[in-house]
C-alpha cells in the first residue's frame, strides 16, 4: 500500500493555506489585537432558526465562537481575533463542510463600517497585487469594495422584490440561486442592511429600524464573511432569541439553555463590531480551488 | 421515506411513479438561512435530465428497486449484456442507462442489476475496479514530487488524473463511485 494520493496531491494548495494562516495571524498581531482561544464544547449555542449544532455528551459542539468572543469583550478587551473548528451540523456541499475553519475579530468603539475597510485591508495583505484570479475570472481587489443594500440586489439581480420574497417566504432561495452568482465578480462586494428580521444579533440602522447593521461580504459569487454593528441591549437580545429559539423548537430542533452568563455581561459590553470569516473558503478564493475539498487535507469522506 | 439529508449523488427516488437517480448533487446555504439541495435528476425509465431545487423538510419516496446479481458477458449493438448465473437469463442495458459506468466494466464481472418490476433499469458497480494504463506521458526523471498529477488513459477508454509516477502498462484501482484514482496495483 502506497501513501493515499487524495492526500498527496493536496500538498500544494496545504502549503499555500499555512502561508495564508501565518499572514493572518500576523495581520492581526500587528494591529494590536489580542489572539485568544474560546471553548469548542458549550452549553448552547445563540439560537438561529436555521443553524444546527452537533450535540457534544449533553451540550453542543459550538456553530461561532461569538458568545465567548462578546463575553471577552464586555469583560474589556478591545480587540480580539480567533482562528478555530466550528461545527454545523448536515452542511456538506462543494462549500460547505460540517467541520470548517473560521476567522472571527471583534473591534469595540466602533460599528461594522470599520471592518468592512479591515476586510479590504486583510485582503491587500493577502494579495499584495490586487488581482484575484479565480476560476478564471479576474477580480479587482482595490479599495473601495462596492455597497450594495439588499433590497438593490433583489432589484437589480432578482426575479422579484426584497419585500415580496419576505412575503413568500422565499429569501434564502433568491438569494442563493439568483443574486449570490453574481455578486462580487468585477470587485469583492458588501451586501449591506439586511432586514432587521434576518440578524439575530445585530444592531438595528439607528435612522431606518427595519433594516440591520449587517454585512455579508461575497467574492467571485462566494460568500465569504458576515458581519454586524453588535446588538449590546440586553432586553432586546433576549426578545430576539426567544423568538429564534421559538423557531428552532417549532422544527423539532433540540432546546439550548439560555445563554444566562451572556445575556447578563452583555450589559457591560461597549458599542463594538463583530465579523466570522470562512476561512477555507477565502483559502479556495486565494488558491483558485473550485471546491472546499481541495483545500483542507481530510474531507468527511476521506476518514 | 427519505430526508433532504439523505440526498446525495446516486440516491434513487420515485417521482410521479418513476424511478430516478440524482446525478448531480449540491448543497448550498447561505450562512445564516435556508439550505437548498440541488439536484440534477435522471429519469430512470426514459434517460430524460432534468434540475430540482428542494429546501429543508421536504421528504421523498425512495425508489423501490430490486437488485439481481448478474455477470457481466460482452458488448454489442443492442448495449451491454449480463447473465443471471442462477438461471442462465440475459439482460441488456443501454449505453444511456450506464451513463460513465461503462467505462468501468470488465468481461465477467459480477454486478447488481437495478430491476423496476420486470424491467432492468440500471446497475451497481462494485465499489472499486482494477484497470490497465493504456496512455499516459512518460515519468519525466526527477519529478519527485508527491502530488503532482498528469492525464491518463485507461482500457475502457476512460480518461483520469493520475499521479506522476504511474505510467503506461501499470495497472491501477479507480473508485467507481467517484471515478477518481486509488493506487497502484501491485502484480
Amino acid at each position: 500500500m502506497q501513501g493515499n494520493w487524495a492526500l498527496a496531491k493536496k500538498r500544494s494548495r496545504l502549503e499555500q493555506r499555512a502561508r495564508i494562516v501565518q499572514t493572518i495571524r500576523s495581520f492581526f498581531i500587528e494591529r494590536d489585537f489580542l489572539e485568544v482561544e474560546t471553548p469548542h464544547r458549550i452549553p448552547g449555542n445563540a439560537p438561529e432558526a436555521h443553524i444546527d449544532a452537533v450535540p457534544s455528551d449533553g451540550w453542543f459542539l459550538h456553530t461561532s465562537p461569538e458568545l465567548c468572543m462578546k463575553r471577552l469583550l464586555a469583560a474589556g478587551y478591545p480587540r480580539l481575533f480567533q482562528l478555530c473548528r466550528c461545527w454545523r451540523a448536515a452542511e456538506r456541499g462543494a462549500r460547505h463542510l460540517p467541520e470548517f475553519a473560521m476567522l472571527e475579530w471583534y473591534v469595540a468603539h466602533c460599528d461594522y463600517h470599520l471592518l468592512m475597510q479591515q476586510c479590504e485591508a486583510l485582503l491587500g495583505a493577502l494579495l499584495p497585487e490586487e488581482i484575484l484570479t479565480y476560476q478564471g475570472r479576474a477580480i479587482d481587489l482595490g479599495s473601495p469594495w462596492e455597497r450594495l443594500t439588499v433590497a438593490e440586489a433583489f432589484d437589480r439581480f432578482g426575479s422579484r422584490s426584497l419585500q415580496q420574497a419576505l412575503r413568500e417566504d422565499r429569501f434564502d432561495e433568491i438569494i442563493s440561486l439568483e443574486i449570490e452568482p453574481r455578486l462580487g465578480i468585477q470587485r469583492p462586494t458588501f451586501l449591506i442592511e439586511y432586514p432587521s428580521e434576518l440578524a439575530a444579533l445585530a444592531r438595528r440602522h439607528p435612522q431606518r429600524p427595519g433594516v440591520a447593521e449587517r454585512f455579508e461580504l461575497y467574492i467571485a459569487g462566494l460568500e465569504v464573511a458576515n458581519a454586524f454593528s453588535e446588538l449590546t441591549d440586553p432586553v432586546e437580545q433576549r426578545q430576539r432569541f426567544a423568538v429564534e429559539e421559538a423557531l428552532r423548537r417549532k422544527s423539532g430542533k433540540p432546546p439550548y439553555p439560555s445563554p444566562e452568563p451572556f445575556l447578563l455581561e452583555l450589559d457591560a459590553m461597549p458599542e463594538a463590531a463583530g465579523i466570522a470569516l470562512g476561512l477555507d473558503r477565502l483559502v479556495m478564493l486565494l488558491t483558485d480551488a473550485a471546491t472546499i475539498d481541495d483545500v483542507v487535507a481530510f474531507t468527511p469522506e476521506l476518514l | 421515506m427519505l430526508t433532504c439529508s439523505d440526498l446525495r449523488k446516486g440516491t434513487k427516488l420515485m417521482i410521479d411513479g418513476e424511478p430516478h437517480v440524482i446525478v448531480q448533487f449540491d448543497f448550498t446555504k447561505p450562512g445564516k438561512g435556508q439550505a437548498l439541495y440541488k439536484c440534477k435528476l435522471r429519469n430512470m425509465i426514459t434517460g430524460s435530465l432534468f434540475d430540482r431545487t428542494y429546501r429543508s423538510g421536504e421528504s421523498f419516496e425512495p425508489a423501490a428497486l430490486e437488485e439481481r446479481d448478474m455477470q457481466y458477458l460482452y458488448q454489442d449493438e443492442t448495449g451491454y449484456v449480463f447473465m443471471d448465473q442462477k438461471n442462465y437469463e440475459q439482460t441488456t442495458l443501454t449505453e444511456e442507462a450506464l451513463g460513465d459506468q461503462k467505462y468501468f466494466l470488465i468481461d465477467n464481472m459480477e454486478v447488481s442489476i437495478l430491476m423496476f418490476g420486470s424491467r432492468a433499469i440500471g446497475i451497481t458497480l462494485p465499489n472499486f475496479v482494477n484497470l490497465r494504463v493504456t496512455m499516459a506521458e512518460p515519468w519525466v526523471k526527477g519529478d519527485t514530487a508527491a502530488g503532482n498529477n498528469k492525464p491518463a488513459t485507461v482500457e475502457t477508454g476512460y480518461n483520469l488524473q493520475v499521479p506522476s509516477f504511474v505510467e503506461e502498462g501499470t495497472l491501477i484501482q479507480i473508485d467507481t463511485r467517484t471515478g477518481e484514482y486509488v493506487t497502484r496495483v501491485k502484480e
